[in-house]
């Protein structure tokens, strides 16, 4: 069964740390099981391929990307650009974007429930 | 790969286009003429030198008519990141046009390699006899744009004032320089 939530990372970008936080700390607020999440570590070009992954971080939930990356973002061993609500350039991605998928995905298992 | 350059050592000369083609020299004859001259390194691919760019900017507004010289300088292989090519920076500083200091390809990567430079950004701040004064991140936390690339700007306020550089060395963060 595919988890719920994945977060795909590559070691030379920094910021991985503080998003997988923020990935934990909003499933524990939307009352989501820690083991919905798989982290993956992304390293090399093969396994980027595979994966589709655009950057680091990407966090999945359900297979689709929280902030889908555009139509010509190559895949590949890079550290992700993120754009925040308020037009900022930032290698996190809006903590607000984060809390609104985990907290939808939340709302859908318990209506399956 | 060179070691690089320690506090207190001597900026290695150089010389390297910007974006409109311009030569622009630290050491050598280009040595002397400036109260401090800021060397980082960026480039257009990765989040963290884009995130701190704007800040790094303020600092350049705020210091260049300071006798402060600022040059950005790009090493990255545009074979294996196309956005960083000479076309692209220059695009990019054409786009913007915010930016008052030179943008510097360095297609050899030696000038990298000499600095020891390892991230984008890596901040490097040279006195007025080119010796090493600070090297490091513009500030504590790309994401927090209050911080305002407070380091930098201590460490061009000490050099300005003829005084040591109290916090002169952090360690930079970002995307590690893409080499061939």
């Amino acid at each position: 069964m595919e988890p719920a939530v994945e977060f795909l990372w590559w070691r030379e970008c920094p910021s991985w740390e503080r998003a997988l936080t923020i990935v934990r700390e909003e499933m524990e607020r939307a009352g989501l099981p820690a083991a919905h999440l798989r982290v993956a570590e992304v390293n090399d070009e093969a396994a980027a391929e595979r994966l589709g992954f655009p950057g680091s971080p990407t966090i999945r939930v359900r297979g689709e990307d929280i902030d889908p990356p555009g139509p010509d973002t190559p895949i590949g061993l890079t550290c992700r650009v993120y754009r925040r609500a308020d037009g900022r350039v930032s290698p996190l991605p809006d903590p607000e974007r984060v809390r609104s998928a985990l907290a939808a995905l939340a709302d859908e298992q318990g209506k399956c429930r | 790969m060179s070691d690089g350059i320690s506090i207190g050592d001597r900026a290695p000369e150089f010389s390297l286009a910007d974006t409109s083609g311009a030569e622009h020299a630290v050491g050598g004859d280009g040595r002397g003429d400036a109260a401090a001259t800021v060397v980082y390194w960026t480039c257009n691919h990765c989040p963290y030198a884009l995130a701190w760019q704007p800040r790094i900017h303020d600092v350049v507004a705020d210091y260049g008519d300071r006798g402060v010289r600022f040059l950005a300088v790009n090493s990255n292989d545009p074979g294996r990141y196309p956005a960083d090519s000479p076309a692209a920076m220059a695009d990019r500083v054409e786009r913007e046009g915010v930016w008052e200091h030179p943008f510097l390809h360095d297609p050899t990567q030696e000038v990298a390699r000499a600095f020891g430079a390892q991230k984008t950004p890596d901040v490097f701040v040279f006195d007025r006899d080119l010796a090493l004064r600070y090297r490091g991140a513009p500030d504590g936390d790309y994401d927090d744009e209050e911080q305002r690339a407070g380091w930098l700007r201590e460490a061009l306020d000490a050099v300005l004032a003829g005084h040591e550089v109290d916090r002169d060395e952090t360690e930079p963060v970002g995307c590690s320089i893409k080499w061939r």
